[in-house]
């Protein structure tokens, strides 16, 4: 008994100078790290990035990217984008990371944290939101914004204040497949549309047959804060200083959304499902609509055998539209912040860059000028491909907050509650508000 | 007396430097890359540190809240309804693949020809990843069109919605769990089974014992050490359960599959709490760590070993 | 004698059966991710599954192998995972050796805390072990992925509980024959656990083959890539190309099982007929 102490003192005591010893060793240079770490931190937000003075300097700079987006198929068209950003500013050289989505994530987080994160890198909205929270991000000034689609750039600033600038967009669209609405003897939905048109078309079309249905919308976060937006509604107070997840305008559109799978049953429930993605239902032909992101044009193109067009979402007492653009930003604690936002400014905004994106098909830029966009249009099917850039009218912003995840997945959790049945739609917004409102400090 | 405890300390210091050459890399490797990372893990958890500001001590000082996660953690209902889901899990799973692998290993052990194709195949679910088992287990668990849910409609029973039912989510993630792992424990089964030494089964079949008895006899006590490892690794790993949650349910529905890794990971890289997640690491690490002393002490009523 | 025969014919039959039922059970996904790596674009993810694809093409095959510089990230893979493999044995049973063999004071304790390691979950412990590779400047070098081999906790218990199976009287009979205890290890204990070490060489060489993760963190200098993070650059934020991903996965898993199939011959009995006791 005696030496199993002895041994657990022994190890406790090794334990302990180890960490004496690491904790030492770091304490070494607290004066040092202070200097370093709080003098980038105000050189971040005071110091306002000047592009001009990069493009005429002589020196060369070497930057690194990371990014996500060219993943899965698109690197040679961001290394096109590289060769003819660099015929502008032969100065800069980018080395480009493209790194795989799924661990995308988890790698910049460990890097920002370990330190090392590259000059200027991509992220989606929901980290955008956390980072950009946190201080490790740069504020970006002294770019020329004006080429960018508003609302796009609006959804990266942060208290006013610009941290990314948006790199790619998509948005979102209501695409319906033709034949079944003429088998149904339905009219083709149209930009008047609104739910109510739509929920009887829903009807009619589940009416063909058992396993055919009106519709499918995701029983998410991200769906129900825009149509929160559609009947007027939102789950913060405009200051963002108070959850109102439960306001009566969310509850209606939340009863939109629940009552089309437990009361009518037009959208099919999760085992009517059958484990098949809403994308394959739809390609399967036995969906009327689905709100989706127009980055389901070519695999639509590809595996449906009927007609299919799109028209901008139906709205409730207004329209609001999604949007999708992941932010491009610039490391805070980076030596070459001039040269990382111009390479940035550049890949999202000019003309060069937008053409490339456009003619490869990979998503589109973000900019406000349409006749680059021209292009786009002419491809087809869907045929109304205008309906892309009239939605864009109608943009609805995510509420960006430092928990960001947290709120998404507890009103996430809440609803998909009330559409097994589990809770009543008033119960769900009210747990939500309650469960956000403890949990989430604004 | 006091000539004895001199030899004794003489031979223990022989011994450890008998031992140092054959320690010390090992060792290296532990404090460099295993013990210094879960030491600061410890200080982690006594901070509400959000695992994005840079990781030096300035920063683990000036955010540290005490104890006071892992207070939070264990006032909170959701860490009872994640540590009742990975017991559950365990209960189902340890079992269930132990028993598959034992007969796996047993039937690889047969000196049959052609059995070589048979240990490679055995081993396929092994070698592929979970992205592309988790995407087949969705078809063969799928309720209408699943195979699981046809071939139990001929026997006239209506298959439940695996996936998404509350009670069947997670029996369905230990069925595919046990298909993707009992090749693995099977060959550590295996290998044990190859250690036996032969000498036994002969001597035993002079004494008239029949294949029953021999596997009772003579098969399992000899296996033990091998089982041993089997059950503390199968253990380990079963708490640490993530990446088939992660691809097959994300943890739904309504959290009926929320895990206590699946938390720590969305704690750590989604909510940006990375304090509360290493919290719960120490939490799990307490659970872990006592099941397998009680483990250690049971062993010797059970695991026989030759030396 | 003949009655024997044919019930012994009958086993077998069985045996072979439940083995061919079993083997079809697993095989079920791998003849999946044959059939999709051989689909082209759309109706990729039917239900009910199409096996036979509609229209077989190799182009899956094809985009992967001119995608990326594949031989140059093979042959980073086989530099990597070859020495972690090397490493983890020699490491392993060193520590298993001394543990179990020499049984020094704190040998015991020593194994509980590698078996203690084990039971932290790595997602906790990434970026402080981020934080310390970073500070030994290894980041972006082959050491960086290698040197955590030296340490496998799991590796060390395995071959522990393999070689407290052991009989002391083996080495008890080497050393009367006068062999120093380096001897001991490499002539003796090593070949008496080679079953288990080609198990965990298997093992071993698998999962850091397969390793994501940790190398993305290490390895961001693209000369460096291997196999597997070359592979995983294949998924995109609007879904995966799943016939691109499952043609690299099976590329992938040539290897592990050429190595598996050589190790083959190793799962034999460890220990010859009638050496000890019985």
């Amino acid at each position: 008994m005696k030496k199993k102490m002895v041994s657990v003192l022994l190890t406790g005591a090794v334990l302990t100078s180890m960490l004496t010893g690491c904790g030492g060793q770091e304490e070494k240079a607290p004066a040092q790290q202070t200097q370093e770490e709080v003098q980038p931190k105000e050189e971040a937000s005071k110091e306002s990035i000047d592009i001009s003075a990069t493009e005429t300097s002589e020196e060369t700079v070497e930057i690194t990217y990371a990014n996500f987006n060219a993943s899965g198929g698109n690197e040679e068209t961001l290394d096109k984008m590289y060769a003819a950003f660099q015929e502008e500013y032969p100065n800069i050289t980018v080395n480009i990371e493209t790194i795989g989505y799924d661990d995308y994530f988890t790698q910049m987080q460990t890097r920002v944290a370990g330190g090392t994160a590259p000059d200027c890198y991509e992220l989606n909205i929901e980290n955008f939101a956390a980072y950009a929270n946190k201080g490790v991000l740069a504020e970006l000034t002294g770019i020329d914004v004006s080429g960018y689609n508003a609302t796009a750039l609006s959804a990266f600033q942060v208290d006013g204040k610009q941290y990314g600038v948006p790199g790619n967009f998509s948005n979102v669209v209501l695409i319906y497949n033709k034949d079944l609405f003429d088998q149904a003897g339905v009219s083709y939905p149209d930009d008047t549309w609104t739910w109510d048109e739509a929920m009887e078309a829903c009807e009619k079309i589940s009416a063909l047959g058992d396993d055919i249905y009106g519709i499918y919308q995701p029983i998410t976060f991200n769906e129900f804060f825009k149509v929160a937006a559609q009947y007027g509604g939102g789950v913060l107070n405009a200051d963002k200083t108070e959850f109102t997840i439960n306001s009566p305008e969310n509850v209606q559109a939340a009863q939109m959304m629940i009552s089309k799978i437990v009361d009518t049953n037009v959208q099919p429930t999760e085992s009517q499902m059958g484990g098949m993605g809403d994308w394959d239902l739809f390609e399967s032909g036995r969906l009327g609509m689905i709100p989706t992101g127009i980055w389901a044009f070519g695999a639509f193109t590809d595996a449906c055998e009927f007609n299919w067009d799109i028209c901008v979402e139906p709205g409730g007492t207004q329209k609001a539209t999604h949007f999708f653009s992941n932010a491009l930003v610039v490391n805070a604690d980076s030596a070459k912040k001039e040269a990382a936002a111009a390479w940035i400014n550049w890949l999202a905004s000019s003309d060069a860059a937008a053409k490339m994106r456009i003619e490869a098909g990979w998503d589109l830029p973000a900019i406000s000028d349409e006749t680059v966009l021209v292009g786009y249009l002419e491809i087809t099917p869907p045929e109304n491909r205008q309906a892309v850039f009239d939605s864009l009218d109608h943009l609805a912003v995510a509420p960006i907050i430092e928990d960001y995840s947290l709120m998404a997945d507890i009103i996430t959790d809440k609803l998909s509650r009330a559409a097994s049945g589990e809770l009543t739609v008033e119960e769900a917004l009210n747990q939500a508000q309650e469960e956000c409102s403890a949990q989430i400090k604004l | 007396m006091e000539m004895g405890v001199r030899v004794k300390n003489i031979k223990k210091r022989k011994l450890t430097i008998q031992a140092v050459p054959f320690m010390l890399p090992s060792v290296l490797g532990m404090v460099i890359f295993s013990f210094l990372p879960i030491v600061i893990s410890i200080l982690i958890s006594l901070t509400d540190w959000n695992g994005l500001d840079k990781l030096n001590a300035q920063t683990l000082k000036e955010c540290m809240v005490g104890f006071s996660n892992y207070i939070a953690i264990l006032k909170s209902s959701e860490f009872w309804n994640v540590l009742w889901h990975t017991v559950y899990y365990i209960i189902l799973y340890i079992p269930l693949v132990l028993v598959m692998s034992l007969f796996i290993a047993s039937i690889l052990n047969r000196n049959m020809k052609g059995i070589g194709i048979f240990r490679i195949l055995y081993y396929i679910p092994v070698l592929t990843s979970w992205v592309a088992a988790s995407l087949i287990w969705k078809w063969v668990l799928s309720p209408q069109y699943g195979v699981i849910n046809q071939l139990l409609g001929y026997i006239g029973i209506t298959g439940p919605n695996w996936l998404t039912d509350k009670v069947w989510a997670m029996p369905a993630i230990v069925l595919a769990s046990v298909w993707k792992d009992m090749g693995f424990y099977g060959l550590f089964l295996l290998s044990g089974l190859k250690a036996i030494d032969i000498g036994y089964y002969e001597a035993s079949r002079v004494d008239g014992a029949g294949k029953v008895r021999q596997f009772f006899s003579i098969t399992l006590p000899l296996l033990t050490p091998s089982l041993f490892f089997c059950i503390i690794m199968a253990l380990i790993n079963a708490f640490q359960l993530f990446p088939q949650v992660q691809i097959m349910t994300e943890g739904g529905p309504n959290g009926a599959t929320q895990v206590m890794v699946e938390r720590i990971y969305t704690y750590g890289f989604k909510y940006f709490k990375m304090g509360y997640a290493a919290a719960y690491s120490w939490i799990l690490f307490v659970i872990i760590f006592a099941l397998t002393l009680v483990q250690m002490k049971l062993q010797k009523r059970w695991v026989y070993y030759e030396s | 004698m003949n009655h024997n025969e044919k019930k012994k014919i009958w086993q077998e039959m069985g045996s072979y059966l439940t083995a061919v039922f079993i083997g079809v059970i697993v095989m079920i996904p791998f003849l999946w991710m044959l059939s999709t790596s051989f689909k082209s674009k759309g109706a990729l993810m039917q239900i009910p599954v199409q096996w036979i694809p509609k229209e077989p093409s190799l182009d899956a095959y094809r985009t992967v192998f001119s995608r990326f510089p594949l031989l140059r990230a093979i042959g980073n893979s086989f530099l990597i995972t070859g020495s972690y493999t090397v490493v983890t044995i020699l490491s392993a049973s060193m520590a298993a050796f001394a543990i179990t063999k020499i049984k020094f004071p704190w040998a015991e304790s020593i194994f509980k805390l590698y078996l203690a390691s084990m039971m932290i979950p790595t997602q906790v412990t990434l970026i402080p072990l981020f934080v310390i590779m970073n500070k030994l400047g290894l980041i972006n070098t082959y050491p960086s992925v290698i040197l955590p081999s030296l340490f496998r906790a799991f590796a060390v218990f395995m071959l522990v509980q393999q070689m407290r199976s052991i009989p002391n009287d083996f080495m008890e009979a080497a050393r009367i024959d006068g062999a120093g205890i380096f001897r001991i290890y490499g002539r003796v204990i090593m070949p008496l656990t080679r079953s288990a070490i080609a198990t965990l060489t298997v093992t071993t060489f698998m999962e850091s083959w397969n390793d994501y993760l940790w190398p993305l963190l290490m390895l961001s200098d693209k000369n460096k890539m291997t196999l597997t993070l070359a592979l995983n650059s294949l998924n995109g934020q609007y879904g995966t190309e799943y016939n691109l991903l499952m043609a690299g996965s099976l590329i992938s898993m040539v290897p592990i099982i050429i190595i598996y199939a050589c190790a083959q011959r190793y799962f034999k009995s460890g220990l010859m007929s009638g050496g000890v006791k019985g």
